[in-house]
């Protein structure tokens, strides 16, 4: 397929694309004041969701994921100085509507589950309790409608028994079930968008492969778009279409899946990619990214990644916009397209990674 | 139970039965942590120790120093048992045997400047004269790649890496022989990860150290160590080289545990092949009877309800407790 020198497009054209998107983030910055004065933790966010697209947005701790997520539901700390930019959702703008559109939005159209399921569940409400609160705020469904929809919500969730479990303390359930709770009461209200940040860091394995599948299902049977925010490249493997990097409270790269993993764009998606365990010799020594990400009251002018990239020149000081790489990418690096950067596929034949694929 | 390793020459550790329990708060049951577990530690080698949360394997690794009184059996350093040493010759001993833990935050006094965090183990037992103690702690800084001007700064102005940099630190000041490693990444971002994963394999080669690696995160463990034990509820299930224990696992348990890691590969090149365990780890309270893993295994049978599966050496050095795991058309593809 022929595309147009990236160049030439504008930034508006590739927008175009997102006629049908469910979720615009356009120019997304949060600032929040502290005793040191107002630090800017995200700026210039771009980025789209389709309706039940499913979107990793992955990055280091600091880098601004999480805090862009509660963003979209305004869940921000009472220390916010300003949000800049705008959050598109269905010609309502989430960043400047009302209090009130908010309220009818959240926990409806948008829902969120976190880490920690025992933090977000209350103790002293039974699970079906927590569940069908959300349907009875935003409908007017009796009571015994709601218990029969809750039953069924958390049979669609995994969940044995759910006539008895409906009944339960989350204190009475385990990690895992605690998990699908947390699911269940997201998705009670049928949302067009569900943002899960975190949402099997605290599970073991086995149990994060059950809840990945979970959501990958529930999305596809239920058309529900995915916001998962992860620092594992691995579960944005396994569960998403697009992924979306961030580094330093920016976006720097923006593709699907596969096309990021083979051949990362952006030096840091590399870097991380490099750096995996997986993908190295066994026992050899395993590329790192020197240096540390810079703090958040000292960021640099220009790229934030120069100082710990490889392919760092003269040039890269120069403010970095998010460039359209054709074929729906975008990568914040001016020197994309003279950088052949190796991705997942460059693994030893010694990695531990290589027992375990099928070859293509 | 016979023994875990052939008694290749001159174990460092050598663990025989050991059994760990804790009683519950209301003091009516024991929670076996660890129950019946043999194995060896040979000396200069990376064991690694894999399991889930509820396994056991923190409270082995803290048995393994003597932070936890074993309840049955024999651990052994270097053929001796320590608890029978007088009191100061076992404080002696334990400085050749450390351990490092998960947060490094959790483990350095915040009042205390980083230089004084590593010289403390060596105020402690007395090593030379201060002029001495001092350069040895900055030797052992300068090793794991710290600047000496950290010296004079306070835990909260280090990055994790550079903390748990100085936690490494700290424990090479006395020489020690063997280092118990339990989950010493899992707080560490990937970038920073690398980074400290290749200092722990450079300090092996050139001081001759042996680690017990203990995590739940089967990358790490299979890049760094040369052999791997799987534990599921207090028990060995398998332990083998690494390559055959990651390239061909014997277990059931095993098997799904390296189906279900998300590996960070494109579509064409993942397999689709999944075994997706039900259910979660059960209670150790009341641990199933025979085979511990059998209300989650796909292949479960009355036999493994019945009998408790023998430690069988199925391959040279490839350890096993399942009763089928060398029937013929035993897969790991699920149907």
């Amino acid at each position: 397929m022929e595309t147009a020198d990236p160049a030439e497009r504008i930034p508006e054209a590739v927008a175009a694309g997102s006629q049908q998107a469910l979720m615009s983030v356009r120019g997304l910055g949060i600032r929040f004041k502290t005793a040191q004065g107002v630090w800017q933790a995200t700026r210039k966010i771009n980025f789209d969701i389709a309706p039940g697209e499913r979107v990793g947005i992955v990055g280091e701790s600091g880098c601004g994921k999480t805090i862009t997520g509660l963003s979209i539901l305004r869940l921000l700390p009472n220390n916010l100085s300003r949000l800049d930019g705008s959050i598109m959702f269905d010609d309502i703008d989430l960043a400047s509507c009302s209090t009130r559109t908010m309220r009818a939005i959240r926990g409806r159209r948008i829902a969120m589950i976190f880490q920690e399921p025992m933090s977000a569940l209350d103790p002293v409400f039974t699970v079906g309790h927590q569940i069908a609160e959300t349907l009875r705020i935003h409908t007017d469904v009796s009571k015994e409608a709601a218990r029969a929809q809750t039953i069924d919500m958390l049979r669609r969730v995994g969940i044995a028994s759910p006539e008895r479990r409906i009944d339960e303390y989350p204190h009475q359930l385990s990690g895992g079930m605690r998990q699908r709770v947390m699911i269940a009461a997201a998705l009670i209200c049928g949302p067009q968008l569900l943002i899960a940040d975190e949402p099997t860091t605290a599970l073991d394995v086995t149990v994060q492969a059950q809840i990945l599948d979970l959501l990958r299902n529930l999305s596809e049977t239920s058309k529900t778009a995915l916001m998962l925010i992860t620092h594992d490249l691995g579960v944005v493997a396994e569960t998403c279409t697009r992924m979306i990097t961030m580094y330093a409270g920016e976006v720097i790269e923006d593709a699907a899946v596969d096309a990021a993993l083979v051949r990362p764009l952006h030096p840091y998606t590399s870097g991380l990619l490099r750096s995996l365990p997986h993908l190295s010799p066994r026992l050899g020594k395993l590329p790192s990214i020197p240096g540390r990400v810079p703090s958040i009251a000292e960021m640099p002018d220009g790229c934030r990644f120069k100082a710990r990239c490889p392919h760092a020149i003269a040039g890269c000081e120069a403010e970095q916009e998010l460039l359209d790489a054709g074929d729906g990418r975008k990568v914040r690096c001016w020197r994309f397209r003279e950088l052949e950067l190796p991705g997942a596929l460059q693994h030893a034949a010694s990695a531990p990674i290589a027992g375990r694929v099928i070859r293509q | 139970m016979p023994l875990a390793s052939d008694g290749k020459a001159d174990p460092i550790v050598s663990v025989r039965n050991l059994e760990v329990g804790f009683q519950t708060m209301d003091r009516r049951a024991t929670v076996k942590a660890v129950d019946g577990v043999s194995f060896d530690v040979r000396r200069g080698e990376t064991f690694g120790i894999i399991g889930e949360s509820g396994s056991g394997k923190t409270t082995i690794g803290r048995a393994l120093v003597f932070l936890l009184k074993p309840t049955a059996g024999a651990i052994l350093h270097n053929g001796v048992d320590p608890q029978a040493l007088p009191r100061r010759q076992f404080q002696r001993h334990r400085r050749d045997y450390q351990i490092i833990f998960q947060d490094p935050n959790a483990a350095l006094n915040p009042r205390m400047t980083i230089i004084s965090s590593v010289l403390e183990p060596l105020e402690l037992a007395g090593a030379g004269t201060k002029a001495e103690r001092l350069s040895r702690a900055r030797e052992a800084m300068e090793r794991v790649g710290l600047p000496q001007e950290l010296g004079e700064r306070y835990p909260h102005q280090l990055s994790g890496g550079q903390k748990q940099r100085v936690i490494i630190a700290r424990a090479l000041t006395l020489r020690p022989k063997l280092i118990v490693c339990d989950e010493v990444v899992a707080a560490l971002d990937m970038s920073i990860r690398g980074d400290v994963l290749n200092l722990f394999a450079e300090l092996q080669r050139d001081l001759g150290l042996t680690y017990v690696f203990i995590t739940h995160d089967l990358s790490v463990v299979s890049h760094i160590s040369d052999r791997i034990a799987v534990m599921y509820l207090g028990r060995f299930v398998e332990l083998g080289p690494t390559e055959s224990v990651s390239g061909r696992p014997l277990h059931p348990y095993t098997q799904a545990l390296l189906s279900a890691e998300p590996l960070p590969l494109p579509s064409t090149m993942r397999s689709d092949r999944r075994i997706i365990l039900q259910g979660e780890i059960p209670s150790p309270i009341d641990p199933p009877s025979g085979c511990r893993f059998r209300t989650r295994c796909q292949y479960a049978q009355s036999l493994c309800a019945e009998q408790t599966p023998a430690w069988r050496e199925l391959e040279p050095d490839h350890w096993v407790a399942c009763h089928f795991a060398d029937r013929p058309n035993f897969s790991p593809s699920p149907q």
